[in-house]
This record gives structure tokens, C-alpha cells and sequence, in this order.
């Protein structure tokens, strides 16, 4: 059973801010959709390994060589805010 | 002529013989996309006249040249805006072209145009969409499916040749099914994922909407590819999709999953797909029955892993370098809250949560975990099918379109009709869903074929089969004309 500390918990992980309203809207959909996928306990999978990726897990790699890539200019055109070379962004350390 | 009634091959073929020009053409769908657009709304933006000046350079000697395209609003396009269909990305431009992109542009293909769908492709009837819904050619007040309801619409409703869409767990798939159009989910790794903005990493895969199943071979060959710029993209080679399609399916091995026939099902749906199933045996294919056991785990599974892999993926917007800032922020990490409480909708905050919650210390195990392991029982599933049989055939979705509104309440419900299509996604395998059929109050019905890892020609080849030896193709919904909601019309 989910509750709203939960959620509130989850949110914080998650960066995300929620209204009292989302939160009381978001705990019962949560809860239904968690209760939901309980199902999966059935199943036994003691000695079944987890599938991560369908495709075979090979690390691909290549020579560290230079390589066209985005141009300075190019990485910061969508910036909201910034500064020289730099994005800026509000102070770190909260007071 | 009405040249945007034609088919990709149908338009390419007519180019090279010069009966009509590319600028032509772009013009034909330029004009019907002004006109019927604003009550399709399957764009979110589209070229104007910058796009006929492009289409006038067209070499139609090139795979696609002067062929006009839509392509889903999550796959970036260099210079022009990409949104996802999220106000986070409303002002977007990305400063490089997906790999599909590219390789489009160096095929000869024209842009329409940037399609609708729902928010970071998270939904399935495109009423997620931060911006507006898109609505169903064949009926007006009806979903057209989603995430790419804006590019089914589109192809449906004749506004380009083709168009890109993405699937993670049906996103292709269903709208295609409910918008009368073909539409390929490829094989994971088949086609290059670089410059598609991601979802579900392990999920996630571009495809072609199509008017005809020619035309998805078509568009597969031009996108498919290795890519050193995405380690998941398989280095196999390409093969000649079109040269596939004989219509030749004698001795051809196709199961019938139990668990896709369930009670409770639309009957006009199950009636249509029996009927298609017959047809195949006509033609010469084996139709066996077969177990895909863990079906009913397929939603539970998808719901865990996708929303898990998008919590992380999304971690990314944050309002730093670009997207969505808010304006007023005490520190980092209140811009952080307060940035992504504004950008994301409901749907997309309801799935972050979901994920974020599967992947905490103290859950991970129960349920990310758990839910990776059913997914190697459900990939299980379909390689021991596939050693019975070549592919396997299933209605697309239990229920033709329903009605704007009618599950938006209801997250769970939304999610449940994605039945028939996740697990193939779950798996890594290939599947195409094309029309068998129509609803007596004329709305499409999708048929799915189901293929081997990288048996894309198998798939093409029994669909197109299938496709040439019925009638649906010759229907097209009605949006001119008469007034009120479009009914369809024969031929």
C-alpha cells in the first residue's frame, strides 16, 4: 500500500515537484498500478537469470582518435542561460 | 492524378518515368496538408514553402528521391525543432540529425513535416501529447492510437508518402492498427537508435508507416543499418526487403498463440482475424496453434522495466543546457523540482514516479529485478515457438479506436490494451501490423505478424502476401466532401 510519504519520498529521488493535488491524485494510481504488477511474485524465477538487454553483451570500442563532434557554439545554442563557455545555473549550496 | 493518393512506389516509379515532378508532389501534399491538417492536427509543424524549394533539387534516381516524408517529433532533425511532444522540449532545435535522418536526406526524401504523439512517447492514443490530440482520419472523435498517432494519421489520411514512427511497446504497432495503415516494429538493433531521444533504452526501436506493405520494405531497407554511433545497432548486413516480396508463402510455418484469443476479446475483432488466418492457409501456409505461456505477465513486466528505464532517461532534463528552465529558482536543486514539475505532463510524471519507485533501495530487487527475469521467461517464450514455427499471427489490439476521453481517466485501462503488442518488444522481435478488416461502424482492424530476430523479409513477405489478396487497401477514410465526422467509402 503506497502512501502519500511514499510518494513524497519517490518525488525528492526523482527531482520532481508535485502539488498537494498530484500527490493525492498520483498515490491511488500508484497503488493500483503497483497492486497490479504484484502478479509477478507467482512466478518462480529462483534460477532465471535477468535479461537486461536482448541483444548480445559485447562492450564496442574503437581507437581513441579524434573524431568530429559538436562545435562549441553548436553544444550551447540551446542553453537557457549562459555564460562564456559556460551554462550557467543558480548556486549550488542552499543557504 | 491525385498525386498524394499515391504509394512510395507508385510515386518513385512515376518520377523516374518524369510523369510528374518532385516539386509536384510536394506541392499536392503541402496543399492537402493545409486543408485537412487542421482537423487531423497529425503535424506539429510542417515545411511550407521552404519544403518545395527542397523537393525541386530531389534526384530521383536515389533510393527515395523526391519522396515526401513525416517523421515522429522524438526522432531529431538538424535545425528543426524536435519537441518529443513535450512542453520540456517545446523550443528545441537539435544541432544534429538522427542517423534515420541522415540517411532519409542522403536517400533523396523530402520533409513534410515533424508528427504528433504522445509526450516522450509515453501513451497510446497520442492524447498525451503536450500540445493538442491528434484525431483518427476514419473518425474524427476517435483516438488515431499512440505514441505516433500524428504519423498513422498521417499516412492515413494521404498528408505525406510515409512516415517514421517509433515503437517501445506498440508505438508503431497499434496506431497503424487503428488508423487502417501498415506499420514495422524492427528487430532491436536493426535500425540505429542514435539521435532518437530516448525512452526505454532496451525497448525502443524507429520503424516505417506505411500506406501499403511494399512501401514498409521500402523504408526499412533506407533506414536500417549499423551505426558506430549506436553500440546497439547490430552489424548485419542490410538486406534487399523489396526482393522479398514474392507473395510466396507455401509451406510457411505460422503459429497462433492461445493467449492472443481471450474471452472477452472484440468479437468483430477476433472475426476479422480468424478470417485473416483463413486466407493464409489459402495461400498455402501451415496455421498451428502455439503457447506463449507468460503473455499475461507481458503489461506487469513492460510497466516495471520501461518506466524504470525512462525514470533514468529523463533524469536528463533538468533545465541546464537545454529544454525548459523555470524562471524562478532558490537554488539547483529547487530549479531542478521546479523545471520538471513544468515541463513534464501527467502521464510522463506518473512514469518517472513508477520507475524511480522500482528502482529505490529496498524495491529493486522485488520488482526491477523480478521483472527482468519474467522478461527472459517471456523472450523464452518466443524462441521456442519460433522453433515450430516462422512467425506468429494476432489481432494488433483487442479493440478498434475508441473515443478522445474515453480511457484518459484510467491509467491502468490504458495501459492493458497494449496486450498484443508489448511482449514483442519485451523480446527484441520483429512485428508488423496491417489491416484485415473493418468494424461494422467502419473503423479499422489491425492483423500482427510476429517474426524471428532479424527475419524482417519473412515477416514483409507473408504480409505482403496477405495484403495482395484482400480488398482493405482499397478503402480510405472520407475527409472532404460531406460534412460531419468522416464514415469511410469503398474504392
Amino acid at each position: 500500500m503506497i502512501t502519500r510519504d511514499d510518494v513524497q519520498r519517490v518525488a525528492r529521488l526523482a527531482r520532481l515537484e508535485l502539488t498537494l493535488e498530484e500527490q493525492e491524485r498520483i498515490t491511488p494510481q500508484l497503488d493500483a498500478i503497483l497492486g497490479y504488477v504484484e502478479s509477478l511474485r507467482a512466478l518462480d524465477t529462483e534460477s532465471v537469470e535477468p535479461t537486461s538487454t536482448v541483444i548480445p553483451m559485447v562492450t564496442v570500442l574503437r581507437d581513441d582518435e579524434e573524431r568530429p563532434s559538436l562545435d562549441r557554439e553548436q553544444a550551447l545554442a540551446n542553453a537557457p542561460d549562459r555564460e562564456g563557455a559556460c551554462f550557467r545555473v543558480p548556486r549550488i549550496i542552499e543557504d | 492524378m491525385d498525386l498524394t493518393s499515391l504509394t512510395v512506389h507508385e510515386t518513385r516509379d512515376a518520377l523516374r518515368r518524369r510523369d510528374i515532378s518532385p516539386l509536384e508532389v510536394a506541392r499536392a501534399y503541402l496543399d492537402r496538408i493545409a486543408r485537412l491538417d487542421p482537423r487531423v492536427r497529425a503535424y506539429l509543424w510542417s515545411v511550407g514553402t521552404d519544403g518545395s524549394a527542397a523537393a525541386a533539387q530531389a534526384d530521383v534516381s536515389l533510393p527515395l528521391g523526391g519522396i515526401p516524408l513525416a517523421i515522429k517529433d522524438v526522432i531529431c532533425t538538424q535545425g528543426v525543432r524536435t519537441t518529443c511532444g513535450s512542453r520540456m522540449l517545446e523550443h528545441f532545435v537539435p544541432p544534429y540529425d538522427a542517423t534515420v535522418v541522415a540517411k532519409l536526406r542522403s536517400a533523396g526524401a523530402v520533409l513534410l513535416g515533424k508528427t504528433n504523439m504522445d509526450e516522450f512517447a509515453m501513451g497510446s492514443s497520442t492524447e498525451n501529447s503536450g500540445f493538442f490530440p491528434t484525431r483518427n482520419p476514419w473518425d474524427l472523435d476517435r483516438v488515431p492510437g499512440g505514441s505516433s498517432g500524428g504519423s498513422a494519421a498521417a499516412v492515413a489520411a494521404d498528408l505525406c508518402a510515409a512516415a517514421l514512427g517509433t515503437d517501445t511497446g506498440g508505438s508503431i504497432r497499434q496506431p497503424a492498427g487503428f488508423c487502417g495503415v501498415v506499420g514495422l516494429k524492427p528487430t532491436y538493433g536493426r535500425v540505429s537508435r542514435y539521435g532518437l531521444v530516448a525512452f526505454a533504452s532496451s525497448l525502443d526501436q524507429i520503424g516505417p508507416i506505411t500506406k501499403d506493405v511494399r512501401d514498409a520494405a521500402i523504408v526499412l531497407g533506407a533506414i536500417a543499418s549499423h551505426d558506430p554511433l549506436d553500440s546497439t545497432a547490430a552489424d548485419l548486413p542490410v538486406e534487399d526487403y523489396e526482393s522479398a516480396l514474392t507473395a510466396d508463402v507455401r509451406g510457411l510455418r505460422i503459429g497462433i498463440p492461445d493467449e492472443y484469443f481471450v474471452p472477452g476479446m472484440d468479437p468483430e475483432v477476433e472475426a476479422a482475424v480468424q478470417q485473416a488466418i483463413a486466407v493464409l492457409q489459402q495461400l498455402g501456409a501451415v496455421c498451428e496453434r502455439v503457447t506463449l505461456p507468460h503473455t499475461a505477465h507481458a503489461i506487469a513486466t513492460y510497466y516495471l522495466v520501461a518506466t524504470a528505464e525512462a525514470s533514468s532517461n529523463l533524469g536528463r532534463y533538468d533545465g541546464v543546457k537545454y529544454g525548459h528552465r523555470t524562471k524562478e529558482s532558490a537554488h539547483l536543486i529547487d530549479m531542478y523540482m521546479k523545471t520538471r514539475r513544468e515541463g513534464f505532463g501527467t502521464e510522463v510524471k506518473r512514469r518517472i514516479m513508477l520507475g524511480t519507485y522500482a528502482l529505490s533501495a529496498g524495491y529493486y530487487d522485488a520488482y526491477y529485478l523480478k521483472a527482468l527475469k519474467v522478461r527472459t521467461l517471456i523472450r523464452r517464450d518466443f524462441t521456442d515457438a519460433f522453433e515450430r514455427c516462422d512467425l506468429l499471427v494476432t489481432p494488433t489490439s483487442p479493440t478498434a479506436a475508441f473515443r478522445i476521453g474515453e480511457k484518459s481517466d484510467d491509467p491502468l485501462q490504458m495501459y492493458l490494451s497494449d496486450i498484443f503488442t508489448i511482449s514483442a518488444n519485451l523480446a527484441g522481435v520483429p512485428g508488423i501490423s496491417l489491416p484485415c478488416g473493418y468494424t461494422a461502424a467502419g473503423l479499422p482492424i489491425g492483423l500482427q505478424l510476429i517474426g524471428k530476430p532479424f527475419g524482417e523479409s519473412t515477416l514483409l513477405k507473408a504480409a505482403h502476401a496477405y495484403e495482395q489478396a484482400t480488398p482493405w487497401r482499397t478503402r480510405r477514410p472520407r475527409l472532404e466532401g460531406e460534412g460531419g465526422p468522416c464514415a469511410c467509402q469503398d474504392g
